[in-house]
């Protein structure tokens, strides 16, 4: 490791993402280029059209999933914990604990180790291998969740809750709204290992990708389409879909439908009315304020770059215990949408 | 604690009553005493004690994470309660939370000196949302949607009572309430009603149209005025004198000039009103004596209240309720003409020979304060609830309005799906000679399940903007609105508030522009 190279030297913020120059590549970039290293399967993370992507498997397989087989992109699969050279630089991917294939990029120049953690969080989840803490010179950290009043609860007492609920309305649906991708499979599998064994119904936006991670070992249980439904009221059942679909006309074939949602959001009350969620579910896939702390401390690195989210609160915490600290500015992240 | 939090957290998500009734009931059912029985006062707004202030909080707050990240947290949460449970840690090495009789003794007895410190404790031992629910405890505003008349119907529920009798014997348990869970869950005595200003569940009466009436005898029925006040029942007994509105809210404390005149024994069954000299003042007047912990002597000068009875309930310790109506009446009417009642009146008698005449009557009568006529028959016992078929109400015609829609909201339960609350304008003028419309009111129903349907599609299409669940639509959709009445309101951005308003029509066929403006509307306040 050397103090005299600057890290924004080689690894800097553009118009079209975070560059590195070095090795002529760039991390999750907002629009297509020519070489990205992707950190997860997000859509404001991972998108279409770049000449060629490195990133897990797991990241490629979900990419293909959502962009039509990418047959222009050429694919680079890496495994967690395999290097690779770029240019002057070695690339290995870390664990992030985020979703299914998520990792963190490690990124080497001249003895200088950049961590892109991209999207993480640090508690248990079935579906993804553990965040692992890499000691680096330039930590960079996403914010999502970076203000003191999140602190989420324990997402198996979360999934008691809706299970509680059901148990108290035994007449009515429980439809959870979940992202996609990662929210929606976690989400089954705490159902699962609370014990719950019953069919969990789908809205087809859900289909494919809960195939995805079935196929990648993570097992859902019973599971179904609601559009394949017949004779079927679903009094007393738990139905998932995307956050759209809650207030949608698709969701008035339910039985007196309680609409609960799944998000780190529903930790605020306001965000959680103004969603329209009657059974908020605090379970998040991002690191809260506390994760976000201590992966400071973790990593020890004397430089932290923080990126999309509320720079401003962790920025502060962070020169208060004597971290070079400052917020960098990506375009193309949706800042209030959470995955 | 964690339990009447869990409680509290679930009802403020939960839109729809009997939701709310059931997860009260579940908790009641599973919470031994004397847990529930607080919880019983702390939804019924029975509990007492010193509200903390927000200064304190705010300074737990700084205290913890700083001034900057504090402020930083309440920007964004906005609610300084909540603030400061969600940035509190539960502590690791803390001892059990405290439960719910723990938190409430303990407060009863607690100096303002001791009150921080045990607050921490309790902070420290709490999760999120208990630290919340305590916090919202003492403030002294947990804005929940949950009325003391939702509590009571719960505990009946659960010991298959009607909420009538839970309310005679309410006023005369105090906290908490042992004797009323012995008697609706383990088979105890019926707690005393002691009569000490109990309530009384009133009579009350469906509506009814002119077609209907025709279906009746009217030698069986007496009718009177329907007074635009608010129902009420005066109870006093034993030195104790109450005045209730019609859910067995106390009100006693915002008419003291009502509760001063109680010089007798009984209940009665009555409308509040503002009177001045003979007249009866607009509804608006009463309105500002509403929800008030303390009045101003000015107020009670200016806004004199008074009471108009309508019945009898009780009288010298005897109950009337199972005498007819006429014999009620008798008694009532030679109770006040033993001697002159300051405040009090006697609701009088409308005589008609037949329907048509009592229509015509009911057409003639223009008269400020009224709201239509009440057809009582003249057999009826009082009875608790709404019985089908002793009294009714029957309705003055609504006037009417054409609106322009200006936003949808969507609805709660089974309309969540729906835009089905809208928010209405009227034109006025605005600068440079052109118009513009200004909100004059709200309403989510009057609207067939298929005209419901045709408005949502209709939302859905001509949304310009959205703010949060609230969009905006095209100023294009003329709506006739039926309304009880109008006042000049200066909360209003209008200028005017609309009594009671509903959809009457959906007006495709009217161009917006010639929908109804502020000023018309100002014509009809009285």
């Amino acid at each position: 490791m050397t103090d005299t190279l600057n890290p924004r030297s080689w690894l800097y913020p553009t118009p079209r993402g975070l560059y590195c120059e070095p090795g002529d590549f760039y991390v999750d970039p907002a629009v297509a280029v020519g070489r990205a290293v992707i950190t997860h399967g997000h859509g404001d993370h991972a998108r279409p059209g770049h000449r060629s992507a490195l990133a897990t498997p797991e990241t490629l397989a979900i990419m293909r999933a959502r962009f039509q087989d990418m047959p222009d992109t050429a694919q680079q699969p890496l495994k967690y914990g395999e290097e690779v050279k770029i240019g002057d630089v070695s690339v290995s991917l870390v664990p992030a604990g985020h979703i299914l294939g998520s990792a963190q990029a490690v990124l080497e120049h001249k003895g200088q180790r950049i961590v892109v953690s991209g999207d993480y969080k640090r508690r248990p989840d079935a579906t993804c291998p553990p965040f692992e803490p890499v000691p680096c010179d330039v930590f960079i950290t996403e914010a999502t969740f970076a203000l003191p009043v999140f602190h989420h609860p324990s997402d198996v007492g979360e999934a008691a809750k809706l299970l509680r609920s059901v148990a108290t309305f035994p007449e009515r649906t429980h439809l959870v709204g979940v992202y996609a991708l990662g929210k929606c499979q976690r989400v089954i599998t705490l159902l699962r290992a609370a014990g719950y064994d019953k069919r969990i119904w789908l809205h087809g936006a859900l289909a494919s990708l809960c195939k995805l991670y079935e196929d990648n070992g993570i097992a859902l249980g019973d599971t179904a389409l609601v559009s394949d439904a017949i004779l079927e009221t679903f009094r007393g059942a738990i139905v998932l879909c995307p956050p759209s679909a809650m207030a949608d006309r698709w969701s008035r074939r339910f039985a007196d439908p309680i609409p609960a949602m799944a998000s780190g959001w529903m930790g605020v009350r306001a965000r959680a009315r103004q969603r329209g969620a009657e059974l908020p579910l605090i379970i998040s896939d991002h690191a809260d304020w506390s994760e976000l702390t201590q992966t400071l401390k973790d990593v020890g690195a004397p430089k932290v770059w923080v990126t999309h989210g509320r720079e401003e609160a962790l920025v502060a915490y962070a020169r208060s215990i004597g971290i070079d600290a400052e917020a960098l500015h990506l375009g193309g992240r949706e800042e209030e949408d959470e995955s | 604690m964690q339990a009447f939090a869990r409680l509290l957290d679930s009802l403020s998500f939960q839109p729809a009553r009997n939701a709310k009734l059931r997860l009260i009931e579940a908790y009641l059912r599973e919470t031994p005493d004397p847990d529930r029985g607080w919880a019983l006062a702390a939804l019924t707004g029975g509990l007492d004690f010193a509200a903390a202030k927000p200064a304190l909080l705010r300074s737990f707050g700084q205290e913890k994470i700083g001034e900057e990240l504090f402020g930083l947290s309440y920007d964004y949460v906005g609610d300084l309660a909540e603030t400061l449970a969600l940035i509190w840690e539960t502590k690791a090495d803390a001892g059990p939370p405290p439960t719910l009789s723990e938190v409430v003794e303990t407060l009863q007895r607690a100096t303002k000196t001791q009150t921080p410190a045990i607050l921490k404790r309790w902070l420290d031992e709490l999760d999120s949302t208990g630290r919340w629910a305590l916090l919202k405890l003492l403030t002294g505003a947990l804005r929940i949607g949950v009325s003391a008349r939702l509590a009571k119907q719960a505990v009946a529920n659960i010991g298959d009572q009607p909420v009538a009798e839970v309310e005679e014997v309410w006023h005369g348990l105090s906290t908490p309430y042992r004797p009323l869970f012995d008697w609706l869950t383990a088979g105890g005595p019926k707690p005393a009603s002691n009569m000490g200003g109990a309530f009384l569940s009133p009579m009350l009466a469906n509506p009814i149209d002119r077609a209907e009436i025709d279906t009746l005898d009217p030698a069986h029925f007496r009718a009177e005025w329907k007074w635009d006040g608010i129902r009420v029942q005066i109870a006093s007994s034993g030195g104790t004198k109450r005045l209730y509105s019609r859910a067995g809210e106390d009100v006693s404390g915002a008419f003291p000039d009502i509760v001063e005149a109680i010089d007798f024994e009984g209940v009665f069954d009555g409308e509040l009103l503002v009177r001045r000299e003979e007249a009866i003042a607009p509804f608006n007047d009463l309105q500002q004596r509403l929800n008030r912990k303390t009045v101003t002597a000015k107020m009670l000068k200016e806004h004199p209240a008074h009471v108009r009875l309508y019945d009898v309930l009780w009288l010298d310790g005897e109950d009337l309720r199972a005498l007819t109506f006429d014999e009620r009446r008798a008694r009532l009417e030679a109770w006040m003409g033993e001697h002159p009642r300051a405040r009090f009146d006697v609701s009088p008698l409308v005589r008609f020979t037949d329907w048509a005449h009592l229509a015509t009557l009911r057409e003639e009568m223009r008269q400020d304060g009224i709201e239509g006529l009440m057809l009582k028959r003249s057999d009826s016992p009082y009875l608790a609830g709404r019985p089908k078929g002793p009294w009714f109400k029957w309705k003055r015609d609504p006037m009417l309005a054409d609106c322009v829609m200006m936003y949808a909201q969507r609805g709660h339960g089974k309309r969540s799906s729906f835009y089905s609350d809208y928010t209405f304008g009227a034109w006025r003028d605005a600068a440079e000679g052109k118009r513009e419309l200004a909100p004059v009111g709200k309403a989510y129903f009057g609207f067939t399940d298929e005209e419901l349907r045709w408005l949502d599609k209709w939302v859905r299409d001509h949304t310009t903007n959205r703010f949060g669940p609230v969009r905006e639509v095209e100023q294009q959709l003329v709506l006739e609105v039926a309304f009880d009445g109008v006042a000049r309101s200066t909360r209003h951005k209008s200028g005017v508030s609309l009594r009671f308003p509903r959809i009457n029509r959906i007006r495709t066929d009217k161009p917006a522009a010639e929908a109804d403006t502020v000023d018309n509307l100002l014509r009809l306040v009285p």
